[in-house]
């Protein structure tokens, strides 16, 4: 069974040609079986799927087919689930049980679905190679030397070494994408305010995006159409209907106009990298796709500008873990002052206090002009490239990662390089926009992903892209061995 | 210790008003007071991982409202920034509230001085705020407990310019605003709750000369307490600086019981807060329509009020003042003065023997035991008669503890006037005969004296009617029969 895509399990369902239980047991069995080696879970919630499994076979028995019945997914460990401890990968949260569960999760639990547990991450989603975890690492199933990415590190593993069938992560400069890349399988970015990020812890506000991991395009839909849709409880959550992402898959891609940005194709990028987007445009090409050479100036500026308002917002959202009403407390805390500088000091790992150290100073007085304002600045121009491109083109490729996975620890000593595997993926979240990434081909036996940007609320467009060039390639469907 | 010269004193305020709407401005629990502590701590309220901010929309027009009120620019887009720094009783470890471009703009208020000058002061902006939990220090053996029903509270947060030269100056602008907020109806007004904080920014100079070094003193939960406050942080800076030294600035902590201030931090020790616009709200975007529904929809303010009290019931502009100056107390004057029949009576019962009263026992007009509607009954009873106004007095006091209505005591105690004449001349008879002595000092008397002597008969007839004689008749009576 775990072969199959979740439209495939879907149908099995509800043919009756297996149960929500039988299935939600193999997966659990598989977790079991193979996640010693892979780390990608944190939770493991086997009592409470076996109930949702139970009642998705009541549910399916009384004909109630809704869009996830049944359905098992992995949810990261960064969305609150009721009950269910929710780390967001750090010490911070280790003994955190949510009160109360994100709405991503619950709108897909209301369309049927089954947690399986929660996967593993960089803590606080702070990290390209899920080695931040207070967890430990996530091992890539197509090399276990190496990362998987991140910082839904765990829920593209887990996903490609088929332990779950489809999985929500979240993107802030890249957490979905390039993790989908270095694992070969497919992820998506909605558009900022698609998803609602209520109940999902924050790392930065303005950036983070929930969105959907599947074995393919047309997963990565019936996921998201599920998850998509106006939330009360956040405010920047928008207010505009929710397409029908399943019915725009299949619509033609002739005459589509591919925006191709030189800036995606820099010299120094490694040229099977750039061989291997471009292949996959040119599969597009074949049918009947037109690519449009095109510039995006200031995004060369946008790693600079995230590593500002990224930390900068997350030292204040990072501010409430403070050992007060929940998560870690120091032992023994001699007064107010030692209770919040060790219950931090220890609470918190290298990469977060780097990162908070670096947004305090950003918006420090005398430095906010030079280094916040300036950001934001530099987050309206890229905004404005890509406005002004998507006059000419309906959406924009190049590779997702300029790198397959490399060798855990590589980069462990140095943050800026580790920072650049996010160098395409991040002009995309300070604009705003929808992106995936979609397994196009290997180099040297690892997953190689490209990515295809839309215009503001495009998501049904990017994924008939991806299913289209999908119907035409079988990546998607490679598998690590190992982990048959 | 005397000061020598002219000093300057400028002071300017800051101002919490805490909203009076059902619930908290970014979480919709319920603003209520009173309960046990963490009743009112939802999961927002808690800054538990993954929650986010809604605002409250009320909370938004209420601020409108104040800006409409003291005519200031409304800003169509307004924008919420964070405020950073670490407090057990601040759950987020910051503050949302407004900065660079605050709900209210550049404003004015009117007030009136003791002498009849009236004086211009300016209001610099005024923004939305929320409001901290509590930190409670007792009961926890040396511990700290923290109280999270008031966090998330909304407030508006009143920038005045320094356009006040001394303590009547910032106690007049003090109770216009709230007179203001409590006639729009957007603060109940109570000080002794916090629900109103003011702030007082002090500084002196000698004329002439630059603005001197400010401080700040904090609270000050009444109008009595700021003027002495103002009084004492004046006196103290202008003895440092005779004494050539320099003012620090600081944040000083007014206590009222002992009428001492101490310095709580100087400006040394001062957050730097890294404000930075919340990136979990949107801009506030008002609309020229909803701005023009709330100006239509303002209710009367103090001004207005005012000017209808001298022109609809001949108050002069003093009694005007007072009785429109509070929202509580003009209710109760109006309702009065209908149902007595006679605005000035009422006037002169609401800003006297009530007055007096209410300030006896400290207790709020609000919760006067004497109702308006019992003022009025008795205002009507003295007006046609039935009572005199020494027998008001009584039966006010009675009213006061809860006998019952003013006819009811009236009846009860069987205090209505005397009426019938035949009855009080055989009274004052009696008089004239029990007092031989008196009668003839009174007949050897000249008129001047008369006046005098006659007193002792009033007083004879009155003890004798306890009270309830008509003294004019009585007078009347005595001046014939003698």
């Amino acid at each position: 069974m775990h072969d199959k895509t979740l439209t495939e399990l879907k149908a099995g369902l509800q043919a009756g040609d297996f149960s929500s239980r039988e299935l939600t047991e193999h997966f659990l069995e598989r977790i079991k079986r193979h996640d010693g080696e892979l780390n990608s879970f944190i939770t493991v919630t086997e009592e409470q799927a076996l109930r949702q499994a139970d009642a998705a076979d009541q549910a399916i028995a009384a004909g109630d087919h809704r869009l996830l019945t049944g359905l098992p997914i992995a949810h990261k460990d960064i969305f609150c689930t009721e009950g269910v401890r929710t780390s967001c990968g750090s010490r911070m949260l280790d003994n955190f049980t949510a009160p109360y569960t994100a709405t991503a999760v619950e709108k897909m639990a209301a369309e049927g679905a089954v947690m399986l547990g929660k996967t593993n991450m960089d803590e606080f989603a702070m990290g390209s190679s899920n080695e931040t975890s207070f967890y430990g690492p996530v091992k890539n199933p197509w090399d276990t030397e190496r990362v998987p990415g991140g910082s839904s590190g765990g829920a593209a593993a887990s996903l490609a070494a088929r332990l779950a069938p489809g999985a929500t992560g979240t993107d802030t400069g890249g957490s979905i994408r390039q993790p989908a890349a270095l694992n070969g399988v497919t992820g998506l970015k909605p558009t900022y305010g698609r998803v609602s990020r209520w109940g999902m812890i924050a790392f930065a506000s303005s950036l983070d995006q929930a969105g959907p991991l599947g074995l393919s395009a047309a997963d990565c839909a019936l996921m998201l159409q599920a998850m998509a849709g106006h939330d009360d409880k956040d405010s920047t959550c928008l207010n505009e209907p929710v397409d029908d992402y399943l019915g725009a898959l299949d619509q033609s891609v002739d005459g589509l106009k591919i925006g191709v940005p030189e800036e995606f194709f820099p010299d120094n990028l490694d040229g099977a990298i750039a061989e291997n987007a471009r292949d996959a445009m040119r599969e597009l090409e074949k049918q009947g796709a037109k690519l449009v050479k095109l510039s995006l100036p200031s995004i060369k500026l946008s790693v600079p500008a995230y590593y500002v308002i990224a930390p900068a917002e997350a030292s204040s959202n990072l501010s409430r873990f403070d050992g007060v009403r929940f998560g870690y407390r120091c032992e023994n805390p001699t007064d107010l002052e030692d209770l919040y500088k060790r219950s931090r000091s220890e609470g918190f790992g290298a990469e977060v206090k780097r990162r908070i150290l670096v947004g305090t100073y950003a918006l420090s007085a005398g430095y906010y002009d030079a280094y916040y304002k300036r950001a934001q600045k530099v987050r309206r121009l890229i905004r404005d490239d890509f406005s002004r491109a998507f006059k000419d083109v309906d959406v924009i490729m190049g590779p997702t990662s300029p790198e397959t996975a490399f060798k855990l620890g590589a980069k462990a000593d140095d943050p800026v390089n580790m920072y650049m595997a996010d160098v395409f993926t991040i002009a995309v979240n300070l604009a705003g926009l929808p992106a995936l990434s979609m397994p196009s081909g290997f180099i040297n036996g690892l997953p190689a992903g490209t990515q295809v940007i839309g215009n503001y609320f495009q998501e049904g467009r990017i994924l008939n892209v991806a299913h289209r060039y999908q119907m035409a390639t079988d990546w998607h469907q490679q598998a690590p061995g190992g982990f048959a | 210790m005397s000061h020598s010269g002219n000093w300057e004193v400028v002071i300017g305020l800051e101002v919490h008003v805490q909203l009076a709407t059902e619930s908290k401005i970014f979480s919709g629990t319920s603003t209520r007071t009173g309960d046990e502590p963490n009743r009112h701590a939802s999961l927002i309220d808690l800054g538990m991982p993954g929650t986010l901010p809604v605002v409250n929309k009320e909370a938004i027009r209420n601020a409108i409202r104040f800006g409409l009120a003291v005519n200031a620019d409304i800003a169509r887009r307004s924008v919420f920034e964070r405020k950073n720094y670490f407090y057990p009783d601040l759950p987020k470890g910051y503050q949302t509230t407004q900065l660079a471009e605050p709900i209210v703009g550049a404003g004015e208020v009117e007030v009136q001085l003791e002498n009849g000058d009236k004086k211009v002061v300016r209001i610099h902006h005024a923004h939305l705020e929320e409001d901290a939990g509590k930190s409670l220090h007792e009961d926890f053996h040396g511990q700290t407990g923290i109280d999270l029903n008031r966090a998330g509270t909304p407030l508006i947060e009143i920038v005045s310019e320094p356009d006040m030269s001394g303590a009547e100056d910032a106690v007049a602008f003090a109770r216009k605003l709230h007179s203001i907020v409590t006639s729009l109806g957007i603060c109940d007004g109570d000080m002794s709750q916090g629900n109103m904080r003011f702030d007082v920014n002090i500084s002196v100079r000698r004329p002439g000369e630059p603005l001197g070094t400010r401080t700040e003193t904090k609270n000050l939960n009444s109008f009595r307490f700021m003027e002495k406050a103002i009084a004492l942080e004046v006196a103290r800076q202008i003895d440092v600086l005779e004494d050539g030294g320099e003012i620090v600035q600081e944040t000083r902590l007014y206590n009222g019981e002992t009428n001492t201030a101490r310095s709580m931090r100087t400006k040394e020790d001062a957050n730097d807060y890294r404000y930075f616009p919340c990136p979990d709200l949107l801009p506030v975007m008002v609309s020229e329509e909803e701005i023009q529904t709330l100006r239509d929809e303002l209710p009367e303010l103090p001004d207005a009020r005012k000017a209808r009290y001298i022109e609809q019931y001949q108050l002069s502009a003093y009694d005007a003042d007072l009785l429109s100056g509070s929202i509580a107390t003009a209710r109760y004057f109006e309702t009065a003065a209908e149902h007595g029949g006679d605005a000035k009576l009422a006037a002169n019962w609401v800003m006297g023997e009530l007055a007096a009263k209410l300030n006896a026992e400290d207790k709020d007009i609000s919760d006067s035991p004497v109702s308006a509607e019992h003022l009025g009954e008795l205002i009507q009873r003295l007006k046609d008669g039935t009572i005199s106004s020494k027998i008001a007095k009584q039966v006010f006091e009675a009213c006061w503890n809860g006998e019952g209505s003013p006819d009811r005591i009236i009846e009860a105690q069987g205090l209505k006037q005397m009426s019938d004449s035949g009855e009080l001349e055989k009274i004052v008879d009696q008089v004239i005969a029990d007092s031989p002595a008196q009668v003839e000092d009174y007949r050897n008397a000249d008129d001047a004296k008369r006046k005098k002597k006659i007193g002792f008969f009033v007083g004879q007839v009155m003890k004798a009617t306890q009270g309830k004689a008509n003294p004019q008749q009585v007078n009347q009576l005595l001046q014939q029969k003698l």
